[in-house]
C-alpha cells in the first residue's frame, strides 16, 4: 500500500514492538500469518477471514483516493475531573499516545472516496479502547458541522468501548453534542453512513452509530449497548456466541448490511453514488418547495 | 443494604422516644420538657452529623432510598394527568410513565422513569430500567408534544437502561440514540428533573433539555459507581471510590455547567418531606417553562444546540 503524504507525516515514528514482530497469530483460527501479508490483505486473516482490529491510519488509507485533510488535530484532552487511580488520567493518555501514535481516539477529516467529496471519521480502538471523551465528541461534531457546511456526505467508522469513565459526565454529554450535530446535518437532507467495526458499544452505539441513514457493519463485529459481561452478570447465564455480532443484528433488523473489508470501499462508493443522484428533499420541503442549494 | 436507611435507624428510634415523652408529658403532672429538649438537641446534632455533609457515595444511597418520592409521586401532584400507553410496536413498558397533564394554564407532556417501592412493583417496573420499547414510547410522546406544541417535562430516575437479552435483540442502542435525536430537534421547551438516580445513557435519553434541574441529593453519572468500578478495576466493590472520582453530585454538575438548577431537599432527604419537595420542584419547572416559552421554536432549538455544543470545552483550557 502506498503511503500518502498525510500519513507519512503523522507516523514519523515506527511502532517498534509491533513492527518488529514478523508473524502474528490469528486470534480466531490460530494461524501464524506473516505480518506483511496480513497488512496487504487489509488485516483480514487469509485462512479464516477474521477481521483484525485496524488502526485508523490503515483504515483511512484503504478508503481515500489520495489525500486526506485532517481536522481537529490541535484539540487535545484535558483532565476535567483530575482523575487519578493507579495512574493519573494524563499519564494514561500519554502512554496511549506513545503506543498508538494517535493524539486521540478518532481521526476526522475530508477527502475523496471513489471520486466523491466526503467527510470521514475513523475511530481507533487502540487509543483508550476507542472511548468517547470530550475530544472524540468535539472532533466528530466538527466533522458533521464541516460536512453540513460543505454539503457533503459523512461516513463514520465506529470502534468504541463506550463513554470514557475518566471524563465523567462531560464524556456522557458528548452523546448529546454529537447527536445535536447529526440531527442538524441530517435534517437538511445530507447523507450519513456509519460503519460499525469491532467493537461498537455503550455511548457510541447509543448515539451517532445508530443514527445514520445507512448502517453497515464488518463481519463478526461485536455490537451492542451493554457489554457481554454486564448482561451475563445480570441474567446469570452464558450468552450464545453469535449474540451481539453483526450477523445477529442483521437478522434482527438493526443494521442494513454486513460487508467484508475487501468490498467496503466499493460498497461505500456505490452508496455515495446513489446519494449524489437523488434530488435533495428534506422534511421541510417535502411539500414541493425548492430544496436549499 | 442502603447506607442511609441504616443510619436513619438510630434517628427514627430517637424520634419515637421524643414522641413518647411528649405524649407522657401532656398526661402527667411531672414536667419533662427539659429532657425532651435535650433529646431534641441530640437528635438535631446527629441529623447534622449524618446529613450535613454527605460523601458522593452516601448521596448515591440517598438517591436510592426506598422511600424517596418517585416519578409517579410527582406526576400525581399535577391537577390532571392522562396516561398514554405503549410504543405502538411491541408493548407498553411500565418502567416509563408518560402522558398529558395540566400545569396551571398550560398543557404539558409528562415523561418519567418509574421504579417500584416493593419487589412486586419492581418486577412490574423492571426496577425502573426502561427497555427499548420504553424509549420508543418516549420518542412517540416527544414527537406528539412537538406536533401539539406543548412542552415536555421529564422526571429522570433510573439505574440505567435495561441490559437484558431482549433489550439487545430489540436494539437498546437505537432506541436511546433515537430518543436523543428526537429531543435535540423538538420544537417545544424541554425541562428535565433528575429526582433520584441519573444512570448513564438510560438517563440521558430523557434529559436532552433546555433546562436541567437536579434535586440536591440526586446523582447523575456516566456510569453507575458499581459499573465504573467493574469496568476500570474489575471490582464492583470499589464503587465508593468510583463515586468519589466520577463527580456525579448535583453540586459538581452545576459547577461543570451540565445542570442549571439545584432544588434543595429537607435535612435527611426528600422522603422526610415529600409534599414540600415536590412542590418546590414543580415551582422550579413552572418558572423554567415561563422563561422558555418566550422563545420561538427556532431560537429555542438554536439555544439548545449551542448549550450542548460547548459542553466539554473545558478540555481545551
Amino acid at each position: 500500500m502506498p503511503m500518502p503524504d498525510w500519513l507519512r507525516h503523522r507516523r514519523s515514528k515506527p511502532q517498534e514492538a509491533e513492527e518488529a514482530a514478523l508473524w502474528t497469530k490469528c486470534p480466531k483460527c490460530s494461524e501464524l500469518v506473516y505480518r506483511r501479508d496480513l497488512a496487504a490483505n487489509l488485516w483480514v486473516c487469509p485462512r479464516c477471514a477474521h477481521h483484525f482490529r485496524m488502526t485508523a491510519f490503515d483504515r483511512i488509507n484503504t478508503l481515500v483516493d489520495s489525500d486526506f485533510t485532517e481536522i481537529g488535530t490541535d484539540i487535545l484532552p484535558g483532565d476535567p475531573l483530575q482523575w487519578t487511580d493507579k495512574k493519573s488520567y494524563p499519564a494514561k493518555l500519554a502512554a496511549d499516545r506513545e503506543k498508538s501514535q494517535l493524539t486521540e481516539g478518532v481521526i476526522c477529516g475530508f477527502g475523496n472516496v471513489g471520486g466523491f467529496d466526503a467527510a470521514l471519521g475513523v475511530m481507533d480502538f487502540h487509543f483508550r479502547g476507542g472511548t468517547m471523551g470530550t475530544v472524540v465528541g468535539e472532533r466528530i461534531t466538527m466533522l458533521l458541522e464541516g460536512a453540513r457546511e460543505r454539503k457533503v456526505p459523512c461516513i463514520i467508522f465506529t470502534a468504541s468501548g463506550g463513554a470514557r469513565m475518566e471524563e465523567g459526565m462531560l464524556a456522557l454529554m458528548q452523546m448529546a453534542k454529537t447527536t445535536a450535530a447529526v440531527a442538524r446535518f441530517m435534517e437538511e437532507g445530507n447523507f450519513f453512513i456509519t460503519v460499525l467495526t469491532d467493537p461498537t458499544t455503550g455511548g457510541v452505539s447509543a448515539s451517532f452509530a445508530f443514527q445514520a441513514d445507512v448502517i453497515v457493519a464488518e463481519p463478526k463485529a461485536m455490537i451492542g449497548f451493554a457489554g457481554r459481561r454486564v448482561i451475563e452478570q445480570t441474567i446469570r447465564q452464558k450468552l450464545p456466541e453469535q449474540f451481539q455480532t453483526a450477523e445477529f443484528l442483521l437478522e434482527k433488523g438493526h443494521i442494513d448490511m454486513v460487508v467484508d473489508r475487501h468490498d467496503m470501499k466499493a460498497t461505500l462508493v456505490r452508496m455515495l453514488d446513489y446519494a449524489s443522484r437523488g434530488a435533495k428533499r428534506t422534511r421541510a420541503n417535502l411539500s414541493g418547495a425548492p430544496a436549499p442549494t | 443494604m442502603n447506607l442511609i436507611v441504616e443510619r436513619e435507624k438510630g434517628l427514627l428510634e430517637l424520634e419515637r422516644r421524643i414522641e413518647e415523652l411528649r405524649q407522657a408529658n401532656a398526661q402527667q403532672p411531672v414536667d419533662m420538657s427539659s429532657e425532651i429538649r435535650a433529646l431534641e438537641e441530640k437528635y438535631a446534632q446527629i441529623q447534622r452529623e449524618i446529613f450535613g455533609s454527605m460523601t458522593p457515595w452516601e448521596k448515591v444511597h440517598m438517591a436510592r432510598h426506598p422511600n424517596r418520592p418517585t416519578a409517579a409521586d410527582y406526576i400525581s401532584q399535577f391537577p390532571t394527568f392522562d396516561e398514554l400507553h405503549g410504543d405502538r410496536h411491541f408493548r407498553d413498558d411500565h418502567a416509563i410513565i408518560g402522558g398529558l397533564a395540566r400545569l396551571g394554564e398550560r398543557a404539558v407532556m409528562l415523561v418519567g422513569e418509574q421504579r417500584g417501592r416493593d419487589t412486586k412493583e419492581n418486577l412490574k417496573r423492571n426496577f425502573g430500567m426502561p427497555s427499548p420499547e420504553g424509549y420508543r414510547k418516549v420518542q412517540r410522546l416527544a414527537k406528539l408534544a412537538g406536533r401539539m406544541g406543548v412542552p415536555v417535562v421529564t422526571f429522570v430516575d433510573t439505574k440505567g437502561a435495561d441490559p437484558g437479552i431482549g433489550s439487545e435483540e430489540r436494539s437498546q442502542s437505537e432506541a436511546i440514540a433515537a430518543c436523543l435525536y428526537e429531543f435535540s430537534i423538538a420544537p417545544v421547551p424541554i425541562v428535565a428533573t433528575v429526582i433520584g438516580e441519573g444512570g448513564s445513557g438510560g438517563a440521558l435519553a430523557l434529559s436532552i433539555a433546555d433546562r436541567i434541574i437536579m434535586l440536591e441529593h440526586s446523582y447523575y453519572s456516566v456510569a453507575s459507581p458499581e459499573g465504573c468500578a467493574a469496568i476500570l478495576w474489575s471490582d464492583a466493590g470499589k464503587a465508593d471510590e468510583a463515586a468519589a472520582h466520577l463527580k456525579l453530585t448535583a453540586q459538581d454538575l452545576k459547577r461543570f455547567g451540565i445542570v442549571d438548577e439545584i432544588v434543595p431537599e429537607p435535612l435527611g432527604g426528600a422522603h422526610r418531606d415529600p409534599g414540600g419537595t415536590i412542590a418546590r420542584v414543580m415551582k422550579a419547572i413552572e418558572s423554567a417553562l415561563d422563561d422558555l416559552e418566550t422563545l420561538p421554536a427556532d431560537r429555542l432549538r438554536e439555544a439548545r444546540y449551542l448549550k450542548y455544543r460547548q459542553m466539554g470545552n473545558l478540555a481545551q483550557q
